[in-house]
């Protein structure tokens, strides 16, 4: 058998056999392949690119071609235990309502961000005045996917904005076994190149039950509720 | 089930006209019911021991049941030998493949150019109204009669892909997977507009004579391929017929009169003369009625998704095409979140390209690899070799 991934390992460790799981961005449908054979899940994906998709439909995967920015709006309410996006967080044009959306649609999330606090790219920004390039983050800044980095702490204030409870969270750095970190620790937004999380809503935030319009799709939230929070936050 | 399966008759040809008895007459949605039902079909392949590979393929609005076979009246390739043959995604060593003339067809099954039992003349617009529920109902009745208990896959595009949905709502338990190309839950404004063209071309033809032209032997082909040549239009991308085309003229130099000087117009009127060769004005009529008629979601409290609710085992295949602007992928993308929020397992592809709503047809390598795909993992799940 080829050799796992780290983050797939660790996902793999996460996950309860037999759950529904929604992998946002599943590429070519390589860990939900390994979650179906290993964990017997019932899996779903959601890829953009059409290549992707073909790849998932060969190996017999539910795969919808869609985009984790827009697509996500559609899906019913806690219809998977787990979503799982998987270093894309950044990438997405709203992290904040992706994430909100990802706890909305299951149970659980499973969320991989690169951290931009650590020690590489403070130092590449102190001692270069660049935008830090580095075996995490290679593109240069006019090339690169990446539109909304952020940090470990960025991220797990994030969460509490959301009322997000982080279950576990275990950092990840190439081609080394995943750590069981506690995120909040500030030396850990120094020495964690990326970290998974797995998250849940805390209970009094659970989602109600949403009327459905003429496709039975979910009606969204009409605005976001807890903005006011946040720049509170800021001020202080 | 074994006693059933062995007391239907075994299709040795490839084809025909399945007649039902008396004692089984269409139950149509209008409320009339249809004595003595035909259906014409063409099958492929063998159908295995265990009844598990049979596959229904649903043709469109002017397509028939010779997907695969040389056609009776043009002598061309079925509609779909791209997609149904040995070694392509429809393959008859593999699967039984069924194809049936839809209720309201002119192609052997019974329609409005059928000989009504209480006058002994054709139907006319004596035909009832006919529904694509009805159409699916017909189909059921001919899988039970050949002793299928499930269907592999039911396979449609366009108006057989309304036929697919039909199917996920109305026999969900007959089948174990689905797959809807090109099509949508309800036909648009836009979609009856365009059909209202096609029936009132028909209609101002004098030859129509009110439905009756069988009777008084004449038939209405002018205003037929007008209303084929007006429909053919919404079957391509505006690219695709200026690829095709462009203001590319028959002749050097314009004619100064209303002859087919682009060659756009000679292929539009070669489409409606040849469509009247092998189409009746009156099936036509009822057809793209039925079409009009269709709205899946209207029977379920008008949501969608509870007509899928009892096809959470079915595995969905649901396919559209970029350019296709007649039943757009926004549709599709409607039928793929009906099918998400009904919890059903559902795949989805938007096949990038520039031909329109005919690319279904034609040759498209994504349409081949995405159906082949998704077929043999539906098939290793179905325990087909």
């Amino acid at each position: 058998m080829s050799v796992i991934r780290e983050d797939f390992r660790e996902i793999l460790r996460l996950v309860r056999p037999g759950a529904r799981v929604l992998d946002v961005g599943c590429g070519e449908g390589e860990l939900l392949e390994l979650l179906q054979r290993e964990k017997g899940v019932d899996g779903q994906g959601l890829e953009i690119s059409p290549a992707g998709v073909s790849a998932c439909l060969a190996r017999g995967l539910a795969v919808v071609q869609g985009d984790g920015d827009r697509d996500l709006d559609h899906f019913p309410t806690r219809a998977f235990d787990y979503a799982i996006l998987s270093k894309t967080l950044q990438q997405m044009r709203e992290p904040r309502h992706v994430l909100s959306e990802l706890l909305r649609i299951a149970d659980q999330a499973i969320v991989s961000v690169p951290n931009f606090g650590h020690w590489r790219m403070r130092v590449s920004l102190m001692t270069r005045g660049r935008m830090p390039e580095t075996r995490a983050l290679p593109d240069p800044w006019w090339a690169t996917a990446n539109i909304h980095l952020c940090t470990l702490r960025d991220f797990t204030d994030l969460c509490e904005d959301l009322d997000l409870r982080i279950d576990a969270c275990a950092a990840l750095s190439n081609g080394k076994a995943a750590r069981p970190i506690d995120p909040k620790r500030p030396i850990e937004n120094w020495r964690s190149e990326s970290a998974l999380f797995l998250l849940s809503r805390r209970a009094e935030s659970e989602p109600d039950a949403v009327p459905k319009d003429l496709f039975g799709e979910v009606a969204l939230p009409k605005a976001e509720p807890d903005r006011p929070k946040r720049r509170a936050r800021a001020k202080a | 089930m074994d006693d059933q399966a062995a007391l239907s008759p075994a299709i040795e040809t490839d084809g025909g006209v399945w007649r039902f008895p008396a004692g089984a007459p269409l139950r149509l949605d209008s409320g009339a019911v249809l004595p003595e039902l035909e259906i014409g079909y063409q099958t492929y392949g063998r159908l295995n021991e265990s009844r598990t590979n049979a596959v229904l393929v649903c043709h469109a609005l002017t397509g028939d049941q010779y997907a695969a076979s040389t056609h009776p009246i043009t002598g061309k390739p079925g509609w779909w030998s791209r997609v149904i043959g040995p070694g392509l995604p429809l393959d008859p060593d593999r699967y039984f493949i069924i194809c049936t003339n839809v209720v309201g067809g002119c192609m052997g099954s019974t329609g409005p150019g059928s000989a009504n039992p209480k006058t002994g003349e054709p139907y006319g617009l004596a035909f009832p109204m006919i529904t694509i529920a009805d159409m699916v109902r017909a189909q059921a009745m001919l899988i039970e009669a050949l002793g299928i208990d499930t269907l592999f896959a039911v396979v449609g595009g366009s108006m057989g892909g309304m036929q697919v949905l039909q199917w996920a709502a109305d026999y969900p338990e007959k089948l174990f997977s689905a797959v809807c190309i090109a099509a949508a839950a309800r036909h648009s404004a836009q979609n009856i507009a365009f059909h209202e063209v096609g029936r009132q071309a028909i209609m101002a033809d004098p030859d129509w004579r009110g439905g009756a032209y069988q009777s008084e032997g004449v038939s209405p082909s002018k205003g037929l391929a007008v209303a084929r040549m007006a429909a053919h239009i919404t079957y391509l991308s505006e690219a695709a017929l200026q690829r095709k085309f462009g203001r590319e003229l028959r002749k050097d130099g314009l004619s100064w009169g209303f002859d087919a000087d682009f060659q756009v117009e000679s292929y539009l009127r070669h489409q409606g003369a040849s469509f009247v060769d092998r189409f009746d004005a009156n099936s036509y009529l009822y057809i793209t009625r039925a079409l009009d008629y269709f709205d899946l979601a209207a029977g379920h409290d008008g949501v969608l998704a509870q007509a899928f609710q009892k096809a959470r085992q079915v595995r969905f295949m649901v396919l559209s095409f970029s350019s296709d602007w007649l039943y757009s992928t926004a549709e599709s993308r409607d039928i793929v979140r009906a099918l998400n929020a009904a919890g059903c397992r559902a795949s989805f592809v938007e096949i990038e390209t520039d031909k329109g709503h005919d690319a279904f047809f034609l040759d498209e390598p994504q349409l081949d690899a995405t159906l082949r795909g998704f077929l043999e993992a539906t098939a290793q799940a179905r325990g087909l070799s």
